[in-house]
């Protein structure tokens, strides 16, 4: 199965955590809405359209494959992959929750280093994402923007000269683009800056929100902050005004993270010391409780507390600990309880390597 | 023991809760007891959004749209797509279009809410590479002429020779496209 490799490794591109800021930004990502022309949107396809397109698409990927990326693009059928896998594929965020909900008449092409994907038939005929580690935007713009010419080689587009790409949902139409960078931000939600900060994003047009996109809880301090308008700017405008941004908050992050080491050094040890102790002792974990408590951990790691631990470490168990991927490591369901002993036991065992 | 809510799965949770010398038990399947926070001493706080979907931002634009728009309530028939038969309130339900074509059959109730999200219904950005040949070109040249422009400005006569030569460049290039375009 093309899909096997990518559901019993939580390691993914992002989660090495080799590019600039790492420490504050986990990734960066560059999402493309397109659409066919003369072809309905996908929640008004028949079964026979949307395997068409599909069927289309396949023919793109030949051309993405032939435009020498690092790594092989291969495209899937959701429909064959098991509700658990699909699960695992949200966790790297490599489709949506949407997607993996409904898998019926859709397929998703991923790279082999999962930094490309292009996700078929979600609310548009194509997303396609980049995700790379820290703050790459410019780069994960690039790579997305020469799959789009690829994919453009075998492929109409439904484009308007005035209105740009044009997208099942107006709120995308123009460039179809959502940039956006995950954030961990102990720091600031730790001296109250948080909240202020998050009111002053919206007021320069930028939305922030949890970990798996729109309605989603930030646990973990992990935000995601991302441009609203996607129209009347070009796609390098709307990437240098996030970049800009997203620099001062990482500033903002670094000060307050030097303000509370310098401050409060003994109160920040001991919490982080706990946190560690509580994840390298527990027997018992939800995932809630786990986030929380790798997030004081990553914090750690910045504060230099835990020479031999490395952020790579931190990022694959925040996707291993997910409860689809413990079961699929298990090979089977798993009841909250059993996920709870599982998912204790994998972060011990992690820790201590 | 049966959990005393859900009344089906095996209650496996067992609590008691002492208050004033009350006692208190209860007995519960494992989904229960999470939904009802028995564990939620062990549970962090944390950061709530509200649950607002894009579309649901969209629907509470909608919801003042139809004084900017031809009104809707005077026509006897309601707006659709040609195409995908598309209704404007279906659409406004959804805050999904059914086709590309609706952009084109929907444009006079389209164009004031898409103003009003976007602030402005002129794309500027990125052209496709193999479709969108001559508007790229055209964009490109736009482009070019403004820089060409603000280096005369300045006083930048090296840099202003060479975007004129680029300029001459490109241009010989559209009208050998349009021969092109003509013999297709």
């Amino acid at each position: 199965m093309p899909w096997t490799k990518l559901v019993s490794d939580p390691a993914s591109r992002w989660t090495q955590a080799d590019g600039p800021h790492a420490e504050v930004a986990l990734s960066s990502r560059i999402r493309l809405a397109r659409n066919l022309d003369k072809m309905p949107f996908p929640h008004r396809m028949s079964e026979a359209q949307a395997a068409e397109l599909i069927r289309r698409v396949e023919q793109g990927v030949r051309e993405i494959n032939l435009m020498g990326l690092s790594s092989k693009v291969e495209l899937f059928s959701l429909a064959d992959v098991p509700a658990l896998d699909r699960q695992v594929l949200v966790d790297k965020h490599l489709i949506s929750p949407q997607q993996a909900t409904q898998a019926y008449g859709r397929a998703v092409a991923v790279s082999e280093d999962e930094s490309v994907s292009v996700m078929v038939n979600e609310e548009d005929h194509l997303r396609i994402q980049t995700l790379l580690p820290g703050l790459q935007l410019e780069e994960a713009w690039r790579i997305a923007s020469r799959v789009d010419d690829a994919l453009e080689q075998r492929l109409d587009y439904a484009f308007d000269p005035k209105l740009g790409y044009l997208t099942s949902c107006p709120t995308n139409v123009g460039t179809g683009l959502r940039a956006s960078v995950m954030m961990h931000l102990p720091g600031l939600v730790m001296t109250q800056q948080a909240g202020q900060l998050f009111h002053s994003l919206s007021q320069l047009g930028l939305v922030v929100r949890g970990l798996y996109g729109e309605g989603t809880d930030a646990t973990g301090h992990i935000f995601q902050i991302s441009n609203q308008t996607a129209l009347g700017k070009t796609e390098e405008e709307i990437i240098n005004h996030l970049r800009g941004v997203v620099q001062r908050v990482i500033d903002a992050e670094k000060q307050a993270r030097q303000h509370l080491f310098r401050e409060n050094r003994i109160q920040i040890e001991d919490r982080i010391g706990r946190s560690y102790g509580l994840l390298s002792s527990a027997r018992v974990m939800s995932s809630e409780e786990a986030m929380k408590l790798l997030s004081d951990v990553r914090l750690g790691i910045d504060l230099g507390l835990f020479p031999k631990l490395s952020l790579r470490t931190v990022n694959e168990l925040m996707v291993a600990m997910q409860p689809a991927f413990l079961q699929r490591m298990a090979g089977r369901e798993l009841s909250p309880m059993e996920r709870d002993i599982r998912r204790a036991a994998l972060i011990r065992s992690r820790l201590a390597a | 023991m049966q959990c005393e809510r859900c009344r089906q799965r095996p209650a496996t949770v067992h609590q008691a809760i002492i208050i004033n010398g009350n006692k208190q038990e209860s007995h519960l399947c494992e989904d229960c007891a999470r939904e009802l926070g028995v564990f939620a001493s062990a549970m962090p706080s944390h950061f709530t959004f509200p649950n607002l979907s894009i579309q649901q931002l969209l629907s509470s634009f909608l919801g003042q749209e139809p004084s900017t728009g031809p009104l809707l309530t005077r026509s006897t028939e309601e707006p659709r797509c040609s195409q995908c038969g598309t209704t404007y309130s279906q659409f406004s339900g959804s805050g999904l279009l059914g086709c590309p074509h609706c952009y084109q059959d929907l444009q006079p109730y389209l164009i004031p809410l898409i103003r009003r999200f976007h602030g402005t219904t002129m794309h500027t950005g990125k052209v496709p590479a193999r479709t969108g040949g001559t508007l790229r070109k055209q964009r490109d040249l736009e482009s070019l002429k403004r820089q060409l422009e603000e280096a005369v400005k300045q006083e930048r006569y090296e840099e202003a020779a060479r975007l004129r030569d680029a300029i001459r460049a490109l241009e010989g290039g559209k009208q050998r496209g349009g021969k092109a375009g003509a013999v297709d």
